[in-house]
């Protein structure tokens, strides 16, 4: 491939196995004497478990054994946990219910399993347990987040009065309730934010494998982090000790978020590797998914804004309701705070915030994090609201914005967060002359001409990426660290394996990992091999998410390479008998500044693993390990504005343009970052659009195949995304990265929304902007018009 | 799925033996959508007869003043057809618009009609353009043959065999998709005919599967264009109604698709 | 049970299979020809696509019987030995996967296309409504598209140097 360094178009090392079929997923993998699990689930979202029956599928041909949750808690199998502890405003720590892989008492939301069947084959498995027989005693249940915080409403958990998960507050209420006295002006909206469904294309699997002599477990998984399933198994779930049980995550095909967790199936699998005394594996087909992977988003706001006359900013009041399902997802307390409310203040100089979020369970799925995790909440409700007061106050949306834009770093909002670098003033220059605002007003004329309806919308989003450093995320509540490890092995040839504790499911990390090394040696990108996904070849790390594998992942590599380069260079120097300062590593080689005395990075290599002659104490061998905190959040901040047009008589929204201009820091692979936006802004406008996970007030989930939950499709999308990036270095990272895996989701909302709402001139509107709710406003304005 | 036996018939009369000689037995033959059905265990046929090899249920041919379709032709070879783009252009158009292009390739009008999926969209052009279905045992209108949703006047013993489609003189179709699944919400197939009389039947929107609006067709026949139709609308009631759209957008769309189809029909 | 026979990237192979066992389970688990996914329950998704007797179907809505005697091509068997088949290769080229989940059956589906339309005549909008019946959650499809058209072009320039 040759030498590729940073800012290269790198092709992927990874794609070949991929377009032709030889990629490794969870699904492929087959030990001998595998047997196959089916789960056992409720049809009902709260009740009773009366009694359970297997005496029919014990019979049934190929059936190992069905497993109750009687049997799991028996065996000392611990409940699941969330590792973020969040404080209510009055001390008292969140109140969580207990979670049990199968449950044996009461059942939570449709879907959750109270069983598991092993059989000889998957269709066997699933034929029994269809036999396996469940009586259940229905209870009242409740979906709506408000209505379960109601008196009366039923309840989910002893542990949780009223549904109240905790009753949490950001910010200074005082500052900003004086912010709203002294207003000129108060914007006020009720924004929703649309429950969503990660899908993945690659359903969650498991499969589990006990070897009885060494008393030692593998389970090859479907995650994003293989090292936090391996810790929060051992640790909290007493499957195994973490020495005799190692996790590897093969090929992952897509997380966006639902890949963090450690769900039941996965542990169930494992337990029943063992006192089966089979091999197990499980492969999620998609409803079950629906059903049961986390879900994202899910808010209700209402939401104010206070301005002076001479329209600045002087405070937001934000009530939030977020649902949080029927139990605590692993990381999901903190989706709806601190991954949240932090980001409130967008780019915007705002002196007095103060938000207010209670969380509460339903007896829906489990919520937590997705794509962007409480940013995309934070910045739709925001981006809406500067969008709303502009019109309120007859200024143009991107003068409101710009006028209080935030223009001096280090900048200390009044939510937590320290904005370190930034310049929203080129990002939203970029966007406004890439989509030629100015040119609007008359495509909105010719698009009137043609019967269609045109409209423009804006978001300056900001959001904060790596989640870390650890003392901080601590302090916070995080039950983790959230630094990240890398290891950088030179091979006595010269080729170089890097092992990293991020977890790479589409991101490309074998090709931009790979090209710090080849920037740092000047060595060919075959030469070099990025290893990931395994607990027994990568010593620890903390996996992908929050857009940390650049900012916190590569830094760790780049700290290991300085190590490397730098004993690398002392070699050089002692062999060639120069001074370590003189040394340069240049295409390849090491050479003395100055004289034509060079050695290749291959005759270092083998020279530090013969030790024949290495400086006076030098320990042999070329390998060094770091571990990497970073001092801050990264801010990736930008511009997106969105262009449609909607067909009056369907209600049909149809994006016409849409523009991104963001600031991602350092950009290694630009191909590779412009491929993460596309699928962001593709989420982001599904979520606008087309997706929403619906139950019925029975708790019966409507949108549990894709014949009902509508996803994204190739002819939903603008013929091009117009991309570009303005680079502000991170301070708080070697290589000024910030971060681009979530920002597209994050951005795009908002802008969708505005624009829509921009061409209907009607404001009342929530995602997903379906034909159908755009098609009953259009009448509502025209009725309006008429009278 | 369930188990199941699977049988492939080598010809119309075997079809016909293995289909009496089973418990509950299902035609199998694209499988578009019985397949997904049975993966999903809402469907448990005792017994599958699959059609799709029997040579005399396929092609495509000129019979008179109609074209005649073997219920085993494809999606794709319909919409594909020359002869079929040439006189009844609008049901090339809407064989085209079935499912996706992998789809079309498996799924067959026979199993469409016969599985009546309210949601399809082969019942509207039958009954717009009043085609004549011939099963093993007689022929029917389609008016005589969709009962309701998912209803048919088929015998439990009785096959389709071919579909013949009289050629109107003008013909197209107007389909809203659903968002999601991408099956009519509202399709709208809109024929006139030698005689003059016009025919509008909406698929998609109807609680009891596809219909004909007696309004619109007045209205077109006295004056074909879409503006004929643009103020008529149809009984809300009646219409399905779901998360994708109520029956008042469902009315809304079957007004709408009705004057594309008329602009689309020229 | 029942005995089916077909070929699968050109080689000849046959098994005893359960009547209600499709397709795709009898590629993937009978021939190890894990390329070819599942990624939902319904026909609609397609990572599931391989071409039977030339032409792109749904391997999960195709019973394994049904398939007997035919000529079935994988992902597996796109490529000519070392040589990637263009639209492979244009994938690669343009960015158009990351997760690799739906990329087979994209690719597969891809070809069919080219195939329908005759290398060349593929234009963005055209791509994108064929495209219907593909699912992919991380690409934004932007780069699919550009490699599907890519390769039609490549592949009508490749025609017309034979001519």
């Amino acid at each position: 491939m040759g030498v590729e360094g940073i800012g290269a178009r790198a092709r992927r090392k990874e794609d070949k196995r991929f377009i032709t079929g030889k990629g490794k997923y969870t699904d492929d993998m087959t030990v001998p004497g595998m047997g196959y699990a089916a789960f056992v689930r409720s049809p009902h979202a709260h009740a009773k478990i009366v009694s359970i029956d297997a005496s029919a599928a014990l019979d049934m041909p190929g059936v190992d054994a069905v497993l109750t949750g009687e049997q799991l808690v028996g065996d000392g199998i611990g409940n699941l946990i969330c590792g973020w502890m969040i404080h209510s405003k009055d001390g008292s720590p969140m109140n969580m219910g207990a979670w049990r892989a199968l449950e044996p008492e009461i059942v939570r939301h449709v879907g959750q399993a109270v069983a598991v069947v092993v059989a000889d084959t998957a269709a066997q498995a699933k034929d029994a347990a269809e036999a396996v027989m469940v009586e259940y005693e229905e209870l009242d249940a409740v979906i709506d987040p408000v209505a379960a915080l109601e008196e009366g409403a039923p309840q989910l958990h002893p542990e949780a009065p009223n549904n109240l998960i905790y009753d949490w507050e950001i910010g200074h209420e005082a500052a900003a309730n004086a912010a709203f006295d002294s207003a000129a002006h108060v914007t006020t909206m009720e924004i929703h934010n649309n429950r969503l469904a990660p899908n993945p294309m690659e359903p969650r699997a498991a499969l589990a494998v006990y070897d009885t002599a060494e008393e030692h477990y593998t389970l090859y998984t479907t995650s994003q982090n293989p090292h936090v399933a391996r810790l929060v198994l051992s640790a909290f779930y007493n499957v195994a000790p973490e020495h005799k049980l190692r996790v590897i995550a093969p090929d992952v095909g897509g997380g966006f978020g639902s890949k963090i967790y450690i769900y039941p199936e996965e542990m169930v699998c494992l337990w029943a590797s063992k006192r089966v005394g089979r091999p197990v594996k499980w492969v999620c087909d998609r409803t079950e998914a629906f059903l049961t992977d986390a879900h994202g988003r899910d808010h209700r706001s209402v939401a104010e804004m206070a301005l002076d006359a001479d329209h600045n900013i002087t405070g937001l009041r934000v009530k939030t309701v977020a649902n949080l399902g029927a139990y605590m997802s692993l990381f999901s307390s903190s989706v709806p705070t601190y991954l949240y409310a932090t980001l409130l203040s967008g780019q915007y100089n705002i002196p007095a915030i103060h938000a207010n979020v209670k969380a509460v369970y339903t007896n829906t799925v489990p919520v937590d994090a997705y794509r962007g995790a409480g940013r995309p909440e934070a910045t739709y409700l925001l981006e809406r609201m500067m969008e709303t007061a502009a019109r309120e106050i007859g200024m143009d949306p991107a003068e409101f914005r710009r006028k209080n834009f935030i223009r001096s770093f280090p900048h200390q909002t009044p939510v937590i967060m320290c904005y370190d670098a930034g310049d929203y003033d080129t990002t939203l220059d970029a966007a406004m002359k890439a989509i030629d605002y100015a040119g609007f007003p008359a495509r909105k004329a010719e698009a009137a001409s043609r019967g269609k309806l045109r409209g423009i919308g804006f978001s300056c989003y900001i959001e904060a990426c790596g989640i870390a450093p650890s003392a901080a995320v601590g302090s916070l509540g995080a039950g983790v660290g959230l630094w990240e490890s890398a290891e950088v092995r030179v091979n006595p040839v010269g080729t170089i394996e890097v092992l990293t504790g991020s977890h790479s499911h589409g991101q490309g990390h074998e090709t931009t990992f790979a090209q710090l090394i080849s920037e740092r040696f000047g060595l060919d990108m075959d030469a070099v091999s990025i290893v990931h996904g395994d607990t027994d070849k990568v010593q620890f790390g903390m996996g992908t998410y929050g857009s940390r594998s650049g900012a916190v992942g590569m830094s760790a590599i780049v700290k290991a390479l300085d190590k490397v380069e730098a004993k690398a260079k002392k070699i050089a120097a002692h062999l060639m008998e120069a001074a370590e300062g003189d040394i340069q590593i240049e295409g390849g080689e090491l050479k003395v500044a100055g004289t034509d005395k060079k050695l290749s990075f291959t005759e270092v290599a083998l020279a530090a693993y013969t030790a024949h002659n290495l400086p006076e104490g030098m320990e042999p061998g070329l390998k060094e390990g770091a571990f990497y905190d970073p001092t801050n959040f990264t801010f990736p901040a930008g511009t997106y504005i969105c262009e449609v047009e909607v067909d009056p008589e369907t209600g049909k929204t149809e994006i016409i343009d849409f523009v991104a201009a963001d600031d991602f820091g350092k950009i290694i692979n630009p191909m590779i970052v412009e491929g993460q936006v596309h699928g962001g802004l593709t989420q982001g406008i599904g979520q606008a659009l087309l997706e929403n996970a619906t139950y019925d007030d029975s708790g019966q989930l409507i949108t549990a195949s894709y014949m009902d939950y509508c996803m994204p499709r190739a002819d939903d999308l603008p013929a091009q995304f117009q991309l570009s990036t303005h680079e502000t270095l991170c301070p708080g990272n070697p290589l000024g990265m910030k971060g681009c895996g979530e920002a597209g989701a994050i951005g795009s909302p908002p802008a969708v929304i505005n624009a829509i709402t921009d061409a209907i001139e009607n404001n009342a509107l929530d995602m997903p902007a379906t034909p159908e709710k755009v098609w009953q406003l259009c009448r509502a304005q025209m009725k309006m018009a008429a009278e | 799925m369930y188990e199941t036996t699977y049988h492939r018939a080598e010809s119309v009369e075997n079809a016909v033996a293995l289909l009496g000689g089973a418990d509950d037995p299902k035609i199998l033959s694209g499988g578009q959508t019985l397949l997904p059905t049975m993966k999903q265990r809402l469907a448990a046929p005792s017994d599958l007869i699959d059609v799709s090899r029997i040579a005399d249920m396929h092609g495509i041919c000129e019979d008179g003043n109609a074209i005649s379709i073997g219920a085993a032709t494809t999606h794709a070879e319909v919409a594909g057809s020359d002869l079929v783009k040439a006189r009844i252009p609008g049901l090339a158009k809407l064989a085209g618009g079935i499912g996706d292009p992998a789809v079309r390739h498996m799924g067959t009008l026979g199993g469409s009609i016969a599985n009546n999926d309210p949601a399809a969209d082969y019942p509207s052009a039958l009954v717009a353009l009043n085609a004549t279905i011939s099963t093993t045992k007689r022929k029917l209108s389609a008016e005589e043959f969709f009962t309701g949703m998912f209803e048919t006047a088929l015998d439990e013993d009785e096959i389709v065999l071919s579909v013949s489609f009289p050629v109107a003189e003008k013909s197209a179709y107007a389909k809203y998709p659903n968002p999601a699944s991408r099956y009519a919400m509202a399709g709208v197939f809109v024929a006139r005919h030698g005689d003059g009389t016009v025919r509008v039947a909406v698929t998609g929107a109807g609680q009891n599967g596809v219909f004909r609006s007696a309004e619109m067709e007045a209205a077109l026949a006295a004056n074909f264009t879409p503006e004929a139709v643009a103020g008529i609308s149809v009984d809300a009631d009646g219409l399905l109604s779901d998360i994708h759209g109520s029956n008042a957008y469902r009315a809304n769309l079957v007004t709408v698709m009705a004057k594309r189809a008329v602009a689309a029909a020229g | 049970m029942a005995h089916v026979s077909m070929s699968v990237n050109g080689k000849k192979v046959s098994g005893q299979v359960e009547d209600r066992t499709l397709l795709v389970n009898f590629i993937r688990e009978t021939r190890n020809l894990t390329g070819t996914h599942v990624g939902c329950d319904t026909s609609q998704c397609g990572a599931c696509v391989v071409h039977v007797n030339g032409k792109a179907v749904k391997s999960c809505t195709l019973l394994a019987v049904q398939a007997d005697g035919a000529d079935v091509v994988t992902i597996e068997g796109l490529a000519n030995g070392a040589n990637l088949h263009p639209v492979q290769a244009a994938f690669r080229e343009h960015h158009g996967l990351q997760c690799g989940f739906c990329t087979p059956g994209m690719i597969m589906s891809a070809v069919d296309m080219i195939n329908r339309y005759g290398p060349g005549n593929l234009d963005e909008k055209t791509i994108r409504h064929e495209l219907e019946g593909n699912i992919c959650r991380c690409t934004g499809y932007q780069n699919i598209v550009k490699a599907i058209k890519a390769a039609s072009d490549e592949m009508a320039g490749m025609q017309q140097a034979a001519e």
